[in-house]
């Protein structure tokens, strides 16, 4: 497997969407095009989240990530947990993938010995460590998430500390979402680090609707504007060496 | 670690419950839960190794990697690091596969609770004993990452610190996979979680923070500024707050280096207190010495006043 780039979409959130296309839906068009949608749903600790579960859970299903429910507390350990576990559910999807072509069609990681499932474990590990990983946060800022938003920048910079621990390159960017005008907002575009986005979050408006399947649906396209930019990025290069 | 809402496979035996395992067809007979964590249940089984730890993960490739650490474990040279590895295997049920392994069981004293009893003059020493195994594991490339006293029990006499859970164990240079935010040099703003070996000796400055009063602080506005002046006027930890804040800062690029700072700072302590205790036995004695003074003096009062009595008004 040559070193590609990992793509994510990492959705917080509290509960149900109310508006606009079916998440579940947005999130089986990103699995579509490689792009696995975690989802972390966060509840205070006197909350409880019925109905918000479900779709929690089928937004991941369907977006070939993983989801969690957590306290607002936990949710620093538990952003970096899910990210990594996505990272690591991905790559053996990929040499289950492989396996199955060298081995057969039913042969899957699980079903070698635990020998050589210890050695393939270990590219596994390899490739999680050096891979590129690219991840758009999606974070819900309608009116009952208002009170959580300084935890949720508290474990967006413990996710970059976490990441940028690592031997491969990251890139973040992150969307709010109800936008003031349109359904999300743009709060950072593609950067290596997460930093200093306090300020952003305190000028957030808290809506009251929840649309879900159109922020997902923006968040998609900033991967696609950014495959461009790399595009055009590669392709200026040759030029240059020409010009000199 | 962290407690998930979120339904989690939790595997529950009764005891006496056979296991069989698929590819080596070894046989354990449950005997009891020992501990149920995030990453997965031990249970305590007979077997053909005698008494061991079976340990279950909640997933397939957690098992895995955490056996290949263990088998890492067992290439370091001299005294084990870890609990040994005795088997690696499936057990089939309905549901599915499950992936186990078996290792040592290794019966002690949680840490906290062995320092509770035996006093705090031991976490220095534990501590001591914990830097000189780091130093094996960092000379052999890797960095044990979760160290926390939950994964460390002491054994003995003559009382030993063993490690008990070894999966966090990351190749050097790699980042840091597991961890518990109490220890961990991220959740405080000291630094990255890279694995090196000043990453765990952070953890080990915690340990020593954790022991003495038995409770974990929150971290407050200001961590780093709070937990040094916690370190600096805590009656316990003020004596050693030198090494413990180097260690912090990942002041000391070795365990080694750590360990020779905290021996000395011990027996500098140690000779200090000697000292202080002679101070007080000298100054009890001046103190005896003022009291006879005093008594003479009220004595020698007493006796003039009364040949002054006698010579007036007798004589």
């Amino acid at each position: 497997m040559k070193k590609g780039r990992l793509k994510q979409i990492l959705l917080i959130t509290d509960g149900c969407s109310n508006q606009g296309e079916d998440p579940s839906a947005i999130a089986a068009l990103a699995k579509e095009q490689g792009i696995a949608v975690n989802v972390i749903g966060v509840v205070s600790e006197d909350q409880t989240m019925d109905g918000g579960i479900q779709e929690v859970e089928d937004i991941a299903l369907a977006g070939g990530g993983i989801s969690q429910i957590v306290h607002t507390k936990q949710l620093s350990q538990t952003v970096q947990m899910v990210t990594r576990q996505a990272m690591t559910q991905t790559i053996q999807g990929v040499i289950n993938q492989e396996l199955q072509q060298i081995l057969g069609d039913s042969e899957s990681m699980d079903d070698l010995p635990p020998e050589k499932r210890g050695q393939v474990m270990e590219v596994v590990d390899e490739l999680g460590e050096t891979v590129n990983l690219e991840v758009c946060i999606l974070v819900d800022t309608s009116a009952s998430m208002e009170k959580k938003l300084p935890t949720v920048h508290e474990a967006l910079l413990d996710l970059s500390i976490s990441l940028n621990s690592r031997m491969g390159s990251n890139q973040f960017c992150l969307y709010a979402f109800p936008g003031k005008r349109k359904p999300i907002d743009k709060l950072l575009s593609w950067t290596p680090k997460i930093d200093s986005i306090s300020h952003v979050f305190s000028k957030l408006a808290s809506g009251g609707i929840t649309p879900t399947g159109p922020a997902l649906k923006e968040a998609l396209k900033s991967f696609d504007k950014r495959s461009r930019r790399d595009l055009a990025a590669y392709d200026g290069a040759p030029i240059e060496e020409a010009n000199d | 670690m962290t407690e998930h809402l979120s339904k989690k496979q939790t595997i529950k035996f009764t005891p006496g419950t056979i296991i069989v395992g698929k590819w080596h067809q070894k046989q354990y007979q449950i005997i009891k839960p020992l501990g149920y964590g995030a990453r997965g249940t031990v249970f305590l089984a007979h077997s053909e190794y005698g008494r061991v730890a079976l340990k279950f993960g909640f997933d397939n490739a957690g098992v895995t990697s955490e056996v290949n650490v263990l088998n890492k474990f067992s290439k370091v040279q001299g005294e084990p690091l870890g609990p040994s590895l005795y088997d690696v295997d499936d057990w089939v049920t309905k549901k599915g596969a499950y992936a186990f392994y078996a290792m040592e069981y290794i019966n002690g004293t949680p840490l906290l609770d062995c320092i509770r009893v035996r006093g705090f003059e031991w976490a220095a020493i534990f501590v001591l004993q914990l830097l000189k195994d780091l130093g094996r594991l960092h000379e052999a490339g890797w960095v044990f990452g979760d160290l926390k006293p939950d994964n460390l029990v002491v054994t003995g006499p003559p009382l030993k610190i063993r490690w008990l859970d070894v999966g966090g164990t990351t190749q050097m240079g790699r980042s840091i996979k597991e961890y518990t935010e109490f220890f961990d040099r991220g959740y405080w703003g000291f630094g990255t979680r890279k694995a090196e070996p000043s990453y765990d000796l952070f953890a080990v400055a915690m340990i020593f923070v954790n022991a003495a009063e038995g409770r974990r602080m929150e971290k407050g506005q200001d961590p780093e500024k709070n937990l040094i002046r916690y370190i600096q006027s805590h009656r316990k930890l003020a004596p050693y707050a030198d090494v413990i804040t180097q260690a912090l800062y990942g002041k000391f690029s070795t365990a080694e280096q750590m360990r020779k700072a905290l021996l000395k700072k011990i027996n500098e302590t140690q000779s200090e207190a000697k000292r202080i205790t002679k101070n007080q036995v000298t100054k009890r004695k001046s103190k005896k010495k003022a009291e006879w003074k005093g008594t003479f003096l009220l004595v020698s009062i007493i006796l003039l006043a009364y040949t002054l009595y006698v010579a007036l008004f007798i004589m």
